[in-house]
């Protein structure tokens, strides 16, 4: 027991563990290091066992009769026809990828904004309560944010830009990004607060303007953080479901416009599968979509990773 | 660990165990549909799941059959009809309200799993709205031509195609809003106003329910949608609707349901396994007797006699 790792001074505490019998600490310590490691390994064997789950609910379209490349092409999604079923998601692959990259393009800009004014430029009270209304906005429910998508972004839409439809590509994206910029806020504010004092002041000390510090200095040192917090920030946009099936307009359709409705493959399942019949075709089709989700996930992930590895290798040399 | 230790921990295992048992009984009393009411009477609870749009009808039938009878506990779920459906044949509910006929494959579940077959009563009839936004001078509509904006590359896709000047301001556009592929609105819609053999176009506006295509379309100024006639609110108009070209347009109201005449009339349906008895067929008469009737014509549909 010479690892144990107790302060020999801490006299409360060498009571406390002298008062329990030392078989019972023996079997204590084993345990608890099991619970843990038993917590770590649950991450992995949950993702696995949802993979498996949609895989054997998947397969039998997969790799029976889908057509894969009509799957991916083909904009026809018509799986309750009478007279044929198609499957093609192109349309909805499209729409998701354009929804998230809108969303990104006006939430990454504004979450770094804010988590650089937090964490470098507010000081006391502002600070303090621009924490806590950014932290109660990411804990608003995705359903008030599909209404409020609904019943006030829509109509506004309509009457500012004269277009026939308001809730459209538009109305989604936005509601997306105010959906996840409270998390790059947070996520990409501790990753700034994390950068040591010792940076800040040296390159101060040297003539660098704030500006210059942060973009040349405090940038690159929390990168990860940083590209963290972004990476959340997608996970939620595309994962998404209820907010974007309302804001959306849900309609198999290739956008042509900014306030052109649009359908993302996530409200596809969340509108279809309760009432697909079960082992169908159709709810087959709708797991081989969670599928393609689960691998575009993986390939945000695994680029994420990449361009981590690679950035720092580069400074390295 | 000392034998005097023993004892507490003894007795809490068999506290324990008095729990468990405490709730396996209350778990399997449960599970048979029999609760049991303070005074010691037997309560009965009945399962009912499906339709969106029968769910208003199926809550305010609950509610009546329990004030009449406190022993019978009503229990409804909304969903869809397919999801009712698929709760019948997995015996997870004991009455499916649904808005469209059962397909064969789930008449063959059905009696594969339950080991006997699906029985359809019809309790009333919704006749189908066709909705749009109010500031639409838009005063009749007839069945081909609402078949010409919804099928598959559609011929209509302007107002002004159908004669209709719409407000200053509003697009000329059609924007259809539709409902998702599984309801069975849609697949109601699809046969009976397209025809068997003809898809819905894509591109619609798809609502998630009965209520949200009737709320899209209140918010949409160039929209036209369809739902249950039991979901208009004052926030859009019902547009009467002729069999053919030329023809006289009916008004969407009950007595036109009734008689025959407004061409989009759906029969509401509940499927039970087998013919209903004990509690759920005492139910069942119930519905379909004065009371259950005379709901159904108080929340804007058609009864059946």
């Amino acid at each position: 027991m010479s690892a144990d790792p107790v302060n020999t001074r801490d006299r409360p505490t060498l009571r406390r563990l002298a008062a329990v019998p030392a078989g019972c600490r023996g079997l204590t310590e084993p345990l608890i290091e099991w619970l843990i490691r038993i917590c770590g390994w649950s991450a992995i064997l949950f993702v696995a066992a949802i993979f498996f789950f949609v895989l054997r609910e998947a397969a039998p379209m997969l790799f029976g009769k889908l057509d894969l490349v009509e799957f991916f092409t083909s904009t026809d999604w018509q799986p309750t026809s009478e007279v044929r079923q198609r499957y093609g998601i192109l349309a909805l692959l499209v729409g998701t990828l354009h929804v998230s990259l809108l969303a990104m393009a006006i939430a990454v800009p504004l979450g770094l904004g804010a988590a650089v004014y937090i964490s470098e430029f507010s000081r006391g009270r502002t600070r303090e309560t621009l924490k806590i209304t950014i932290e109660l906005l990411a804990a608003i429910p995705s359903i008030v944010w599909g209404f409020i998508a609904y019943m006030v972004l829509g109509p506004l839409i309509i009457r500012v830009t004269g277009a026939p439809v308001g809730v459209n590509l538009f109305n989604g994206s936005v509601v997306l990004a105010l959906m996840s910029v409270p998390i790059i806020v947070s996520v990409g504010e501790d990753a700034l607060k994390a950068v040591p004092d010792a940076y800040r002041e040296a390159a101060l000390a040297m003539g660098a303007s704030r500006w210059e510090v942060i973009v040349r200095v405090l940038f690159p040192a929390a990168k990860n953080g940083l590209l963290a917090a972004v990476l959340l920030g997608i996970g939620r946009a595309i994962g998404e479901t209820m907010a974007v099936l309302m804001a959306t307009g849900h309609a198999v359709l290739i956008p042509r416009s900014l306030f052109d409705p649009v359908r993302t493959l996530t409200a596809t399942i969340a509108s279809e599968l309760g009432e697909a019949v079960k082992g169908g075709d159709h709810y087959r089709v709708l797991f081989v979509i969670g599928l393609v989700l689960f691998a575009v996930t993986f390939v945000v992930n695994f680029v994420a990773d990449v361009v981590v590895k690679g950035v720092g290798s580069e400074r390295r040399a | 660990m000392g034998g005097a230790r023993r004892h507490p921990e003894g007795g809490q295992v068999v506290s324990c165990a008095a729990l468990a048992m405490g709730l396996v009984a209350v778990f399997l009393a449960g599970c048979g549909g029999y609760l049991s009411q303070a005074d010691g009477t037997p309560r009965v609870m009945i399962r009912v799941e499906g339709s969106d749009t029968m769910v208003n009808i199926a809550q305010a039938w609950a509610e009546e059959y329990h004030r009449q009878q406190p022993g019978v506990v009503v229990q409804v779920l909304g969903g869809g009809s397919g999801v009712g459906i698929a709760s019948l044949i997995d015996g997870n509910c004991d009455m499916a309200n649904s808005s469209r006929q059962m397909k064969p494959e789930e008449i063959a579940d059905t009696q594969s799993s339950r080991g006997s077959r699906a029985v359809e009563h019809v309790v009333g009839f919704d006749a189908m709205g066709i909705y749009v936004h109010p500031t639409n001078p838009i005063t009749g509509i007839s069945i081909p031509e609402l078949a010409a904006i919804f099928v598959e590359h559609p011929a209509i896709t302007r107002w002004s195609q159908l004669g209709v000047t719409m407000p200053v301001g509003v697009p000329d556009t059609i924007i259809r809003v539709s409902r998702q592929n599984s309801s069975g609105t849609y697949s109601y819609f699809r046969e009976h106003v397209l025809g068997k053999g003809y898809d819905m176009g894509l591109g619609s506006l798809d609502a998630n329910g009965s209520k949200d295509a009737v709320a899209l379309v209140s918010r949409t100024p160039c929209a036209i949608g369809y739902s249950g006639m039991g979901y208009a609110t004052p926030g859009v108009k019902m547009v009467p609707v002729a069999r053919q070209v030329g023809q006289p347009w009916i008004e969407p109201s009950v007595e036109n349901a009734k008689s025959g005449a407004y061409p989009i009339t759906r029969p509401l349906l509940i499927y039970t396994v087998g013919d209903p008895v004990g509690a759920v067929g005492a139910y069942m008469q119930w519905i379909m007797a004065e009371d259950g009737q005379e709901i159904v014509r108080q929340l804007g549909y058609v009864p059946v006699k």
